[in-house]
Order: C-alpha cells, then structure tokens, then sequence
C-alpha cells in the first residue's frame, strides 16, 4: 500500500537514479526537511536544543563522517574524539586569530585542517588493516589529546588549559557564546547537517563510494579491477576527517562553548561515535542519523522517565540507564547486527507488500 | 524495594501544584570515577536544607526545595542539568567540578542566575568587577596554593630555598589552575617547582611516582579528586615518601581518599578552609531532625566527614545568602537576580555562625563587588590512621595576597578583554 512503485515512472535516467525513487519516501523526506527548518526553529526552547537537538545534530555529523570510514571504506578508526579535538583546536584558533571572518568559513577550514591531519594518521592504513589499524588510530587519539594539553599554544596560553568560545554572528544573529537564541544554535548545525547528509549520501552513491564499497569488501580483488588503494583509502580518511572536523568544531563552539580536551574528547568520545554507526548501522547514512539519535536521545529520555517522572534516586537512575542503554544495545544487536537502518529496510520491504504479503 | 516505592509516592506528591518556593539545583555526581567524593559533598547540601525545611520551615517562611540532577563529573551532562533546572526559578548553581563551572559562568552570567564556586572554578572569578554572577568565598586554588608554601615556609623557619617541591595534578583546568601561583612563588621563594600531570580518571599514576622516586623532591603536593586520591596517596606510600611532607589541596583530602591505603596513610596532610569533625551543637539538630527522622540524603552515613562538613558548609552559605537577599529587598520568596545581590552583600560574623550552632566553622568574612573571593584564610590538618582522624595541626592563616591579587586582576582582565566587559562596581 505505501512505498508502491506502481504508477510511479520514472521517464529520465536523472529521475530513475535519484536518491529517493519512491514516490512517497521522497515526499516524506521533504516533509522532514520542511518540519527541521520551517516548524522547529520556531517551537524550540533552551532545553530542547541544548540538552537534546544541537548534540543530535552534532553527533550525526560525526557519525556521518565515521561511517564513510568503517561503514564504506572498512578502515576501523577509534580515533573519532582525537580528531573532533583537532576541529575543535582548529576552530578555536582561527575564531581568535581572525575574529573578522565569518564563523561558517572557520567551522569549513576546521573540516579541512582535520582531513588533513586525519589524512596523514590514515598513512598506515595503505600497510595494515583491521584490529592493527585501530591501534595505530587508537595511537592517534592519544597523541592528540597530549599534543592539546601539552603545547600552551593551542589554548592561546591560558591558565586552566580551557578553550572558550568567543561571541561570534552569522546573518547578524549570535550563534555562538552565551547570550545565542536556541534557534540559531539548532539552525546553524542543521544546515551543516543538512549539506553533510546530502554530500555524503551521493558520494557514497557515486564512483567515489563504490571504490570505497570495492577496498572495504576485498582490497585485492579491488585493485585487481583497477581500484588505486592509495586513493581510495586516503580519500576516505580525508572526506571522513573533514565531516568530523566540522562536528568538532560546532561541538566546541556552538555546543558546549568552552572545552578541555581530555575530558570531552577522550577516548569514551571515539568509542560513542562508533557504538553509534554500529547500532544505527554500517555503510548507511540513514543508519548514522538514528544511531546518533538513539544514543543521545535515550539516556535523556530515561533520565527525564526516571528522575522526573518517577521520582527515583538520581544515583539509582543514572545506575539503571548503564544496564538499560547496554542491554538494548545488546538486544538490539542480537535481534539485527546490521542496524537500526537494516531494521528501517525491513520494515519498508513489508510495507511495500502490505498488506498482501503473498 | 520499600525506599522505591517511598520514593515514587514522594515524587507523586512533589508533583502536585508547588507553592512558593526557594529552589536549589544541586548539579551532584553519585556515579563514576568522583562518586566517593561527590557523594558526601551532595549528602552534606541537601541535609542543611531539609534541616532547615524541618526544623524551621524553609527560610524566612519560605521552603527550600533541592532539585538533585546527576552530572557524573561530566560537563555534557552538567549542560544538560543546567538546562533542565535554570527554568525551575533555581537560586544558585554550585556544580562542584571546575570544568561544569567553566562551562556555565557564561551561560549563567547571560541567564543572570549566579554561582558559587566555594574554593574551586575559576579563581580569577574573584574578581566580582568582572565576574558579577559568579563567587568564589571564602577561599580559591590560588589561595591553597600560597597556603600549602606558607606551611612550608613555616616548618622550614621561613626559608625554602633550593628546596623542591613536586605538584601531582589532575590533567584539567582543576589541576592547572595552581601552576601559575606556584610558579610565581618559586620564583619568590626560591624554591624549585616539578609537574606531574595524572590524566583522567587518574587510576594509573606508577610512572608519576617513579619519577617522583628517582627525583626525590622534599615536598610533593597533589590536585587530585576522585579515585585520583586514593591512588596517589597509595602509590606514596609504596615508594614510602614520608607522608608528612606530601600535602593536598582541600579536595584532596577526605576519609574517603586517606583509608584505602590503611596505616601507611598515617601523617598525610591537607590544606582546609573549614573547621572539620562532627563536635558542633548543629549536628545535634540534624541527628535529630534528619537523620533520625529518615530523611537523610543518601545513605546517612556521612554525617560529620571532611566533604559532607564542606556541602553543609556551602548550604549554609547559600541560606544566608537567601536571608540577606530577603533582607534587601523585603521579599520573602526571591528571585535569583536578588539572590545574587544577598551574595554580594553576604556577611558572616563569628556571632552568626554561633547563633545557628557552628562557632568556628568557617572564616568570619564580608563579600564585595570588588572581593568575590573572602579573605582565603585555612589551616593544615593531618590525618591520624590510629584514631581515623583528622585534626587540625594549625590555626587558620592568610595566604599571600601580594602574589594572587596581581594574578587575579591579570587573568581577569584577559577574561574582559576577550568577552568584551566592561565591568566595574556602582
């Protein structure tokens, strides 16, 4: 009944290869992207945004890029949080050295800086692979974390080693600091997120993704067919450093607004951002958009049904959102190791069938 | 079971329509690395106002209601309790961890809800012509810094030449804050400074104390929290650094940190702003009123600890506050732009702190709008593992304002200049 080819032609090769063919996945997916734009900016309030949309947002533009990594290149990295500090150094830097240019062009430098340095941490991917490549990512995390805490230049010199976001506009409205409308905060990372989403999703589409798609399934039989490893692989650090890179520089400057890069970007962040892509799903861009969802969103939610709702002892509920957000991991898992966005794919085969499934 | 389900009938009733009240956020964490010493901190807040909810109804006539939001010492989780508290009308926030504080001076300075960061935050925040939401007495880091060398000085005759002294600290905006007063004192002093930077959570410290063996300095001196403490004094006594001369800043320095390591943490010494011990006429009314009567925060077990005594303490100080601010502007039910002139106008007098039943628990102090950060005064107190005891070894002292004010006005002015306040007192 719903998701029904029949009766939707597609008369131009354009139409036939477009993202969404479905006649009625596509009307969905500008309904979502009219309710972002056009009805929550308008509803939403300091909570919501600070505590649940904004990091949200953030998360899926990490994840996003993480997947591009291991979801379709098949390069583990745990190195995630090591270079969101590196977009989040990098934004910090550039918004106080040149405090003239906009904050949008600073948050895309960060995204390049970070492909770079991403880059040239992915050097040892053309040599090793699997559980040896995530050490070596592993090492990296660890070194830029000790790199930011150690050199007094990152942090302008300052006593606490804190990195502070200045007040910074775009369009004449704040978006970064303290004094920012909850509405630019949610704005200015929906766009990022946006442009990321529609990027990442027709590179990954494109002959860019099935040389990715062609390394990570068998890099020898890729490269027998003409696929360049030193390319394919590198390109993927890049692209995929540079979505990081931009998630870290909103994180720290529209996010949180001041950092220290031990304690937000340590290691939990590289292992966050990848139980992300792993529950929401490998090689799927929808798959980081729900796994980013789900693990933001459900600690949040538990603790507003236990504490607030209930009543309970904070300590018992923070307790009991470990064993809860773990065991339905675990189940999740179990139930389908591919994925909320394998879970999604059933459940639009059934509904295309539905409700004659035979 | 039973206290769930005390828990939800009371949660039931809370929920029904809230008359006028005083709120305080207390941004606690009973889980993760620092639960052993976020625990009797939070405990020690939230049992000063429901003593005073029960024995006084509430203050001024107003109840006090304690809204408990768990960070987890983590700042994306304190972000997420500020939010989710500062609509409730809360008075003041003291979140307990320096990197929460740096987080939120902003936020909360733009919301016009202050803070107290009582010997912790930033310690430029002092400075009440920059920092107008934001308090800091009675005593900051830089102030343990110049008292923990003034103790030096004083078991050394006054001369600490050449002598070296090692900092063990956490590696955070909490441990670096006392480099820069350190370093100015050595340079005063003559003293030689080491560094010792323990990572997050600061269960792994061998490498620091090899070193620490191989260097002997005289003196080691820590900025540890959390299960970092335990460690730390654990570790000193394996390689058996003689613990009289190893000395903790205030939050390095609690049963909890002291009694893992048994005997071996016998001399072990830190630096206090607050009286310590149990022996004051008020724990008679919370025995009484909370304890007995069950409503205890956590377990109940903490009552007269090193950190529950600071919790309490910094309760206290925020009651006061509320009464002051009552006081200006003849409202009994505050909002919390005047709480926050009730601070700046807050005034403890031995005579008061008699009156509510702790003579000599804290310093006698008046908050300014130039002076956010009271006098810094504190003493030593030395553990005694025989009696599981601390004690105070000295009288409260000074530190040495003529090194700190110059670095509080200097960092407070690089904080004006970057977020463009003019600042300034009327």
């Amino acid at each position: 009944m719903l998701y029904r080819e029949s009766g939707d032609f597609s008369e131009t090769y354009k139409a036939d290869s477009q993202t969404f063919p479905i006649k009625f996945d596509r009307y969905r997916y500008y309904a979502v992207l009219a309710f972002a734009f056009l009805v929550i900016p308008f509803v939403i309030n300091d909570y919501w945004a600070n505590a649940v949309l904004v990091p949200f947002l953030i998360y899926a533009i990490a994840a996003i890029g993480l997947n591009i990594l291991v979801g379709y290149c098949g390069q583990v990295s745990l190195g995630t949080g090591g270079f969101m500090a590196v977009g989040a150094y990098a934004c910090y830097k550039l918004m106080t050295s040149f405090p003239e240019v906009s904050i949008m062009i600073h948050v895309v430098i960060s995204g390049g800086i970070t492909a770079a340095v991403v880059t040239i941490f992915g050097l040892p991917s053309l040599r090793i692979k699997g559980f040896y490549l995530a050490v070596a990512t592993l090492a990296a995390q660890f070194f830029l974390v000790w790199l930011f805490n150690r050199v007094a230049w990152f942090y302008n010199y300052s006593a606490s080693g804190q990195i502070n976001a200045p007040d910074r506009t775009v369009f004449g409205h704040l978006v970064t600091g303290p004094n920012t409308e909850a509405w630019a905060k949610y704005m200015i990372c929906l766009v990022f997120l946006t442009v990321a989403g529609i990027l990442a999703r027709n590179m990954t589409r494109g002959a860019l993704g099935r040389k990715w798609s062609a390394i990570r399934d068998m890099d020898i039989a890729a490269e027998i067919i003409g696929v360049n490893p030193l390319t394919a692989k590198l390109s993927a650090f890049a692209i995929s450093g540079f979505f990081i890179g931009i998630s870290g520089a909103l994180f720290f400057s529209v996010y949180l607004g001041a950092a220290e890069v031990g304690e937000v970007f340590g290691i939990q962040k590289s292992f966050l951002v990848l139980f992300m892509i792993i529950i929401g799903g490998l090689g799927s861009i929808f798959g980081s958009f729900a796994g980013a969802a789900f693990m933001v969103l459900l600690p949040v939610l538990l603790k507003n049904v236990l504490v607030g709702g209930l009543g309970w002892d904070t300590a018992l509920a923070a307790h009991l959102e470990f064993v809860i957000v773990g065991a339905l991991i675990i189940v999740f898992l179990i139930a389908e190791p591919h994925g909320l966005a394998q879970l999604w794919r059933v459940a639009k085969e059934k509904l295309r069938l539905w409700p004659f499934p035979h | 079971m039973k206290r769930l389900a005390t828990a939800t009938v009371a949660a039931v009733m809370a929920a029904a329509p809230v008359m006028a009240d005083l709120v305080f956020p207390s941004l606690s964490y009973r889980t993760g690395a620092y639960a052993a010493n976020g625990i009797p901190f939070a405990d020690g807040y939230a049992d000063y106002f429901t003593l005073l909810n029960e024995r006084d109804g509430g203050i001024g006539g107003v109840m006090t209601r304690l809204l408990e939001c768990e960070t987890g010492y983590n700042t994306e989780k304190g972000v997420e309790c500020y939010e989710a508290t500062k609509g409730e009308g809360s008075l003041v926030y003291q979140p307990l961890s320096t990197g929460i504080t740096y987080q939120l001076i902003p936020k909360a300075t733009a919301d016009g809800i202050p803070m107290h960061t009582m010997g912790y935050g930033r310690t430029s925040a002092a400075n009440g012509k920059v920092f107008s939401n934001v308090f800091n007495y009675p005593a900051n880091y830089w102030n343990g810094a110049s008292l923990v060398v003034n103790h030096l000085l004083d078991i050394n005759g006054g001369d600490i030449k050449g002598k070296t002294l090692a900092l063990v600290y956490h590696n955070s905006a909490y441990g670096k804050e006392p480099i820069p007063t350190l370093e100015a004192l050595a340079a005063k002093h003559g003293f030689n400074l080491s560094l010792l930077a323990v990572d997050h959570p600061g269960q792994e410290q061998k490498s620091q104390w090899l070193q620490i063996r191989r260097e002997r300095p005289d003196y080691v001196t820590m900025w540890g929290w959390g299960v970092m403490n335990q460690v730390a004094i654990q570790e000193a006594a394996n390689i058996r650094f003689p613990m009289e001369n190893f000395i903790g800043v205030w939050w390095s320095g609690s049963e909890n940190d002291v009694l893992p390591a048994g005997d071996a943490a016998d001399g072990y010494k830190h630096i206090t702003f607050h009286n310590l011990g149990d022996d004051y006429p008020i724990f008679d009314d919370v025995a009484k009123y909370v304890v007995d009567a069950g409503k205890a925060a956590g377990a109940g077990d903490q009552v007269g600890t090193v950190l529950y005594n600071r919790g309490f303490y910094a309760a206290m100080l925020a009651a006061e506050a509320v009464r002051k601010a009552q006081e200006i502007h003849g409202v009994a039910d505050i909002t919390p732009a005047m709480m926050r002139d009730g601070m700046e106008a807050l005034e403890i007098t031995e005579a008061r702190m008699t009156e509510l039943g702790m003579p000599g628990f804290g310093p006698s102090f008046a908050v300014s709008c130039e002076n956010h950060g009271g006098p810094g005064t504190g003493a030593v107190a030395q553990w005694d593992a025989s009696a599981k005891k601390w004690s105070l070894i000295s009288d409260f002292s000074s530190p040495d304002m003529s090194v700190i004010q110059p670095l509080i006005d200097a960092d407070s002015a690089a904080f004006a200049a970057e977020n463009n306040i003019t600042g300034g007192c009327n």
